[in-house]
C-alpha cells in the first residue's frame, strides 16, 4: 500500500519564489492550457476558479447598485433618481448579491476547492455534474443580467404578491426564471457535496475527525436539498397566475398573498442559513490555525451546524409579524427563532474559548476571521431583538432591519468569504498574498462596515423607513455618515481586486504549507496536483491537532 | 455500490401493472369528479393522489427495494413538507381564534 500516515505538519519559512516554480512540477493550473480545458474542465479547482470569476463580477455588480443607493440617500430628497427608478436600484442590489454572490459564494468557491482535498478525494462524486452546475449558474446569471438590461426589476429581493404577479410592469418573469434556474445550480452543488461526504471520505477520516468546514458545507448542502425545491416551486406559481391568472396569491382571484410569504420565508429564512453555515465554517478553520490551539468542543460546534439546519426550518414566519399572520402563529415563530440563537452562541463562545491561551498571529485572514466574530455577535443578537412580535412590529421595514442583515451578511458571511479566500489563496495559486495591502484591506473593510451600518440601526430606530428615495431631514446626518463608510467600505473591497491579480505574477511562492496548518489540503502542494494528491492520504489523527508539535 | 447489494430488477411485467393501476386510478379521479360527493370532492381526490404518488415512489422511484438510507431521505423530504404544511396552516387555522376570549 502507498499510503502515508497523516501527521500534522510544522510551520516552515516562506520559500523564495523558484522553490516551488511551476514549470517544474505538474499542478491543476499548468496541466493543460486554453479557453477550452477550462470551459469543459471537470476538475473541482479548476471549476471552483470559473465560480471565483463569475462571482466576482456578479460582486461588484451588485456593489455597483450599492453605491448608487447610497449617492442617492446623500441627500433626503429623491433628486438622482426618480423614486420609480430607486426602487429597481435596490430590488437589484438585493436579487444580484442574495442569489447570485451570498448563497453560492462560499460554496461553490471556497467548497467546490477545498472539499474533495479536506477528505482526500481525488475529485468532487459527480464531476461533471458539479461542472453542469456552473453552466446553470451562468444560465441563471445571463436570464437575471437579460431583466436587469430589459426594464428592470422593483419588487424588491422578496417577489411579493400580489405586487409581483399583478401590479409591477417590470421584467419581473425574467429575473424569477434566472433565480428559478439558479436554484438547480445549487442543488447540484448540494447533491455532490453530500454523496461525496458520505462516500469518498480517505481511509480513516471518521466522520468525528472531518474538518468543521466540512461539517458546515455538509449541514448547508441538507438546507438546500430541502429548501430549494420550494422557492423554485414558489416562482413557478408566481409565473403562472401571472400569465394563466390563476388564482393563487391573489385575493381577487380567490387567492391568499400570505401564501406566498409563507412559502417564500420557507426557503428563505433558511437560505440565511445557506449564507451563514459555510462561512462559520471558515471561521472554525482560521481561528483554530491563527492561534494553534484545536477547536474547544468540536462535537458541539459540529452538531451546531447540524442543529441550525434543522431549526432554521422552524422559524420563517418571524418575517410575517406584520403580514396578517395570526398572532398565535407569531407566538410559535418567535419562540423558536430564540431558540435557534442557542447553537449560533454556541458557536461563538466556542471560536471566543478556542482563542482562549492560544498564541494568536495576526495575519489578515485572522483580522477577518476576529471581524467575523464580533460583527455577526452584534447581527445575531439584533436578530434576537427582530424575533420580540412587540419590538418588530415597530421596527419593521426600517434600517433597523437593513442594519440587522447587513452585520449578518456582509459582517459575517463576506468577511468569512474574504478570510477564505486570503487564507487558502496560497493553496489556491502557489502564491502568497502581499500581507501588509491585504491588512490595510481588512481594517478599510472592517471600519467601512461599521461606518455604513452602525448609524443605520440608530436611524432606523428612529423610525427612517427602507426602500424610499426621500427622508425627513432629520435623518441626513446619519445617512452622510453611512454613504462616506460605503466609499471606504467599497475601496476595501477593490484593494484585494488589485493585489490578489498582482500577487498571481510577482508574489511569493507559498509552498504547499505557509501557515503551518494542520489539515489534508495543507498536506499537498501549492497549487495542487491535478488529482490532488500524489498517493491517497491516511487520517490518523482527529483535526486541529496544532498541540502535539507546539 | 448499492445496486450490486440489492441485486432485485423491477421486471417489465410489473412496470406494466403499475402503469396499469395509475391510469385506472386517474380515470378514477375524473369520475369521483364528476361524482355529487359535496365535501368529500378534495379528500377522496387527495386520497387517491396519495396512493397514486406512493406507487411511483416505491415502483418507478425503486424505493421498495432500495437501502435504509434511500428511505431516509425520502422520510426525511416527507417529514419538511409535514413542517411546511404544519407551520403554514398553524398560522390559517389559529386566524379564527383571535379575539374570542377577550
Ligand atoms: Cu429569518
Amino acid at each position: 500500500m502507498s499510503t502515508v500516515a497523516y501527521s500534522p505538519p510544522k510551520a516552515e519559512p516562506i520559500p523564495v519564489a523558484g522553490d516551488y516554480g511551476p514549470e517544474t512540477r505538474v499542478d491543476y493550473i499548468n496541466c493543460a492550457w486554453g479557453v477550452r480545458s477550462w470551459l469543459l474542465t471537470v476538475d473541482h479547482k479548476r471549476i471552483a476558479l470559473l465560480y471565483l470569476f463569475a462571482i466576482t463580477a456578479m460582486f461588484f455588480l451588485g456593489g455597483a447598485f450599492a453605491v448608487l443607493i447610497r449617492i442617492e440617500l446623500l441627500t433626503p430628497k429623491s433628486d438622482l433618481f426618480e423614486p420609480d427608478t430607486y426602487n429597481r436600484m435596490f430590488t437589484m442590489h438585493g436579487i444580484v448579491m442574495t442569489f447570485f454572490f451570498l448563497i453560492p459564494g462560499v460554496p461553490s468557491v471556497l467548497g467546490n476547492f477545498l472539499l474533495p482535498i479536506m477528505l482526500g478525494a481525488k475529485d468532487l462524486a459527480f464531476p461533471k455534474l458539479n461542472l453542469a452546475s456552473w453552466y446553470i449558474y451562468i444560465l441563471g446569471c445571463l436570464l437575471t443580467l437579460a431583466g436587469i438590461i430589459w426594464g428592470g426589476i422593483d419588487t424588491g429581493w422578496t417577489f411579493y404578491t400580489p405586487y409581483s404577479t399583478r401590479s409591477a410592469h417590470t421584467s419581473v418573469m425574467p429575473v424569477a426564471v434566472g433565480v428559478l434556474v439558479l436554484g438547480f445550480s445549487s442543488i447540484l452543488t448540494a447533491l455532490n457535496f453530500i454523496v461525496t461526504t458520505h462516500t469518498m471520505r480517505a481511509p480513516g477520516l471518521t466522520w468525528f475527525k472531518l474538518p468543521l468546514f466540512v461539517w458546515s458545507s455538509y449541514a448547508t448542502s441538507l438546507v438546500v436539498m430541502l429548501g430549494t425545491p420550494v422557492i423554485t416551486t414558489t416562482l413557478v406559481l408566481v409565473a403562472v397566475e401571472r400569465f394563466a391568472g390563476v388564482g393563487i396569491f391573489d385575493p381577487k382571484a380567490g387567492g391568499d398573498p400570505v401564501l406566498f410569504q409563507h412559502l417564500f420565508w420557507f426557503y428563505s429564512h433558511p437560505a440565511v442559513y445557506i449564507m451563514i453555515l459555510p462561512a462559520m465554517g471558515v471561521i472554525s478553520e482560521l481561528v483554530t490555525a491563527f492561534s494553534r490551539k484545536t477547536i474547544f468542543g468540536y462535537q458541539f460546534v459540529a452538531f451546531a451546524s447540524m442543529a441550525i439546519a434543522v431549526f432554521g426550518f422552524l422559524v420563517w414566519g418571524h418575517h410575517m409579524f406584520v403580514s396578517g399572520q395570526s398572532p398565535y402563529a407569531s407566538t410559535i415563530f418567535s419562540l423558536i427563532s430564540y431558540v435557534v440563537a442557542i447553537p449560533s452562541a454556541v458557536k461563538v463562545f466556542n471560536w471566543t474559548a478556542t482563542l482562549y491561551k492560544g498564541s494568536i498571529s495576526w495575519a489578515t485572514p485572522m483580522l477577518y476571521a476576529i471581524g467575523f466574530i464580533g460583527l455577526f455577535t452584534i447581527g445575531g443578537l439584533t436578530g434576537l431583538v427582530l424575533a420580540s412580535p412587540p419590538v418588530d412590529v415597530h421596527v419593521t421595514d426600517t434600517y433597523f432591519v437593513v442594519a440587522h442583515f447587513h452585520y449578518v451578511m456582509v459582517g459575517g458571511t463576506i468577511m468569512a468569504y474574504m478570510g477564505g479566500l486570503h487564507y487558502w489563496w496560497p493553496k489556491m495559486t502557489g502564491r502568497m498574498y502581499p500581507e501588509g495591502w491585504a491588512k490595510a484591506a481588512a481594517l478599510l473593510v472592517f471600519f467601512g462596515f461599521n461606518l455604513t451600518f452602525f448609524p443605520q440601526f440608530l436611524v432606523g430606530y428612529a423610525g427612517m423607513n427602507r426602500r424610499y428615495a426621500s427622508y425627513v431631514d432629520e435623518f441626513q446626518v446619519l445617512n452622510v455618515l453611512s454613504t462616506a463608510g460605503a466609499s471606504i467600505l467599497g475601496f476595501g473591497f477593490l484593494l484585494p481586486f488589485g493585489y490578489f491579480g498582482w500577487s498571481l505574477r510577482y508574489a511569493k511562492a507559498a509552498g504547499p504549507n505557509p501557515w503551518g496548518a494542520t489539515g489534508l489540503e495543507w498536506t499537498t502542494e501549492s497549487p495542487p496536483p491535478p488529482h490532488n494528491f500524489e498517493v491517497t492520504p491516511t487520517v490518523t489523527l482527529p483535526p486541529y491537532e496544532y498541540a502535539t508539535h507546539n | 455500490m448499492d445496486e450490486h447489494e440489492h441485486p432485485h430488477v423491477a421486471t417489465v411485467g410489473s412496470y406494466v401493472v403499475i402503469f396499469l393501476i395509475l391510469v385506472a386510478l386517474t380515470v378514477l379521479t375524473v369520475f369521483t369528479a364528476l361524482s355529487p360527493l359535496g365535501h368529500w370532492h378534495a379528500p377522496v381526490a387527495l386520497g387517491i393522489a396519495v396512493v397514486k404518488a406512493t406507487l411511483v415512489f416505491l415502483f418507478f422511484m425503486h424505493l421498495l427495494h432500495s437501502p435504509k438510507l434511500t428511505w431516509l431521505v425520502a422520510g426525511g423530504t416527507f417529514v419538511w413538507l409535514g413542517i411546511m404544511f404544519a407551520l403554514t396552516l398553524a398560522d390559517y387555522w389559529s386566524r379564527g381564534i383571535v379575539g374570542r376570549y377577550q
